[in-house]
């Protein structure tokens, strides 16, 4: 009994102190993004590896979404004469929910994982201390500009997963299930909110990449600095990333549509 | 601010250090002085915290008691823009190398360049192939840091560390795993650095002979305390059997080959307690943890 306890305490004191570690390294991020500025270069290369190269992995997914959507709506639609609203629920399915979620959670398992093992390696290797003795701060030099491309890649990633989903959506619904194109597309457009929709989708993956891109740094640079930390620690990212971005999704959800 | 004039031609002074990493005091009430313009040697048996006493004098770990002046200046007391001006003019050569894997040979040497100056690349340019011609590497500049062998990283990273013309440099563990070849090489590499240079080295290492060769004079750590110091034939005549015993490499004497253990009868006869062996839990973790000899 004695040792339960024990153990709780010191499981919720090792939680804490790690929270209080990654508040203090965000800060320090946050610090450095203004040097990031001054050197657009960094940020570059850095959008590159994180936002172009996860590009693939967005679009394909992005479009399986939608054909699945279109599929799965066009039989539940159908039994009730609707499936001209097709488009409509493709739509708002992705952009409110299935968007910003599951880009983010395909982010955090390329980009994510990646930028972990990356500083990890780094943090292991030594290349972490040797910048700090030779006066580089790393925190600047190599986390800020990654925050920086995760934070802004992510909405982008989230649009782009949207977008090709819809048109997904159309090739299954009106290609293989003849609902009419127009419809599909009028249908949406009618219904779609500018401000409800779009926007809300928007901040949800505002968020999502906020918070995916400081778990990922922080479990790299916090890694114990051998092989196996490092891959404890790029499942960590994966895992907590999940968890952090459905239970997010949820309290965004309510906060946004919980009144209508 | 500590305003303690440092000793007369010491660039580095550690004084009544103390420092733990859970129970284990890694160093206990050390005082050392590292000569301006000399190689300075600390040596002692793997796991002696003599990396951790590198990354004290770098500013990077703070010690309990006691204190590190490099130049006159506390490291641990300043702020942190005085330490990374301080920082600019030590040099430290990781055991690892320490090289940043993304980039090239050429641009590792420029990194600090880059970072520190605004000189314009043809300067940098030349600044970097007169760094690498000096540790003769300067046909491997386009190699990446993965295609070199251990010997080559750490010269490259000897480069590095020299590109801002630093007052200091220290060494973590320079011989390790090296070929006879490379560590001649390197041993060449830091004795004639420090010479034509003027640099102050401080060198942490095990390899007996090939630090007695060049060091100026030697500290002999073990167990937290200074257990030898000396010029490097006064450290090999030394009257104390553990220093006698590392110099040598004798596999038995103060220390003792065999790690701590109950009698070997009873091992062998297992009793109760090793089938049953008793989990202590603290902090949620069994604590395996015992002294190192």
């Amino acid at each position: 009994m004695i040792k339960f306890f024990n153990y709780l305490g010191a499981t919720t004191r090792a939680s804490f102190t790690k929270l209080g570690r990654a508040t203090y390294f965000l800060i320090g991020i946050l610090a450095g993004i203004g040097s990031v500025i001054v050197r657009p270069r960094l940020l570059l290369k850095q959008l590159h590896s994180v936002g172009v190269l996860s590009f693939l992995i967005i679009t394909i997914s992005g479009l399986f979404v939608g054909m699945v959507l279109g599929l799965q709506g066009f039989y539940i639609l159908s039994r009730f004469d609707a499936e001209e609203t097709l488009g409509v629920m493709v739509a708002a399915s992705l952009v409110r929910e299935l968007g910003p979620v599951v880009s983010a959670l395909l982010f955090a398992g390329r980009a994510g994982s990646a930028l972990t093992a990356e500083i990890g390696l780094m943090k292991a290797t030594e290349q972490l201390s040797g910048m700090e003795m030779m006066a580089v701060d790393p925190i600047k030099r190599i986390i800020s500009p990654r925050f920086l491309a995760g934070f802004l890649s992510m909405p982008l990633l989230a649009a782009l997963f949207s977008a090709v989903g819809i048109i997904g959506g159309q090739i299954v619904g009106s290609g293989l299930l003849g609902v009419d194109v127009g419809a599909y597309w009028s249908q949406m457009q009618a219904t779609m909110d500018f401000r409800e929709d779009i926007i809300n989708g928007v901040i949800k993956s505002i968020v999502f990449g906020f918070i995916t891109s400081w778990i990922a740094l922080f479990e790299g640079y916090d890694a114990v600095p051998t092989a196996e930390g490092v891959s404890r620690a790029t499942t960590r990212t994966v895992v907590n990333s999940a968890f952090s971005i459905l239970g997010l999704d949820f309290i965004l959800t309510a906060l946004m549509f919980g009144d209508n | 601010m500590d305003n303690r004039n440092p000793p007369q031609n010491s660039l580095v002074s550690v004084h009544n250090l103390t420092f733990s990493r859970g129970q284990k005091k890694i160093f206990d009430d050390i005082s050392l002085e590292f000569e301006r313009g000399k190689i300075t040697a600390i040596m002692g048996p793997s796991g002696t915290g003599k990396t951790t006493l590198l990354k004290i004098i770098g500013g990077q770990l703070f010690p309990e008691k006691g204190t590190v002046t490099v130049n006159g200046r506390n490291v641990h007391h300043l702020k942190r823009d005085e330490l990374y001006t301080l920082r600019k003019r030590m040099g430290m050569l990781f055991q690892s190398g320490a090289l940043l894997t993304g980039m090239n040979v050429y641009d590792n040497v420029a990194f600090p360049l880059r970072e520190h100056t605004q000189l314009p690349e043809s300067m940098i340019r030349t600044l970097v192939l007169i760094k690498l011609e000096a540790v003769g590497l300067r046909g491997a500049r386009d190699l990446m840091p993965n295609e070199l062998s251990g010997g080559m990283a750490r010269r490259v990273a000897l480069a590095r560390a020299i590109a801002l013309d630093p007052m200091m440099i220290m060494y973590d563990e320079p011989f390790t795993g090296q070929d006879p070849i490379s560590m001649g090489a390197l041993v060449l590499l830091i004795k004639s650095l420090n010479t034509t240079l003027g640099l102050t080295s401080i060198i942490v290492s095990h390899d007996v002979q090939e630090t007695s060769a060049i060091a100026d004079y030697i500290y002999v750590l073990s167990e937290g305390k200074v257990v030898g110091q000396g010029t490097p034939q006064e450290i090999q005549q030394s009257s104390s059997e553990w220093v006698q015993q590392f110099m040598n490499g004798a596999a038995d004497g103060p220390v003792h080959f065999h790690y701590p253990a109950k009698e070997y009868m009873d091992d062998l006869l297992f009793t109760e307690k090793t089938l049953f062996p008793r989990k202590r839990l603290i902090g949620g973790k069994s604590t395996t943890k015992r002294s190192r000899y």
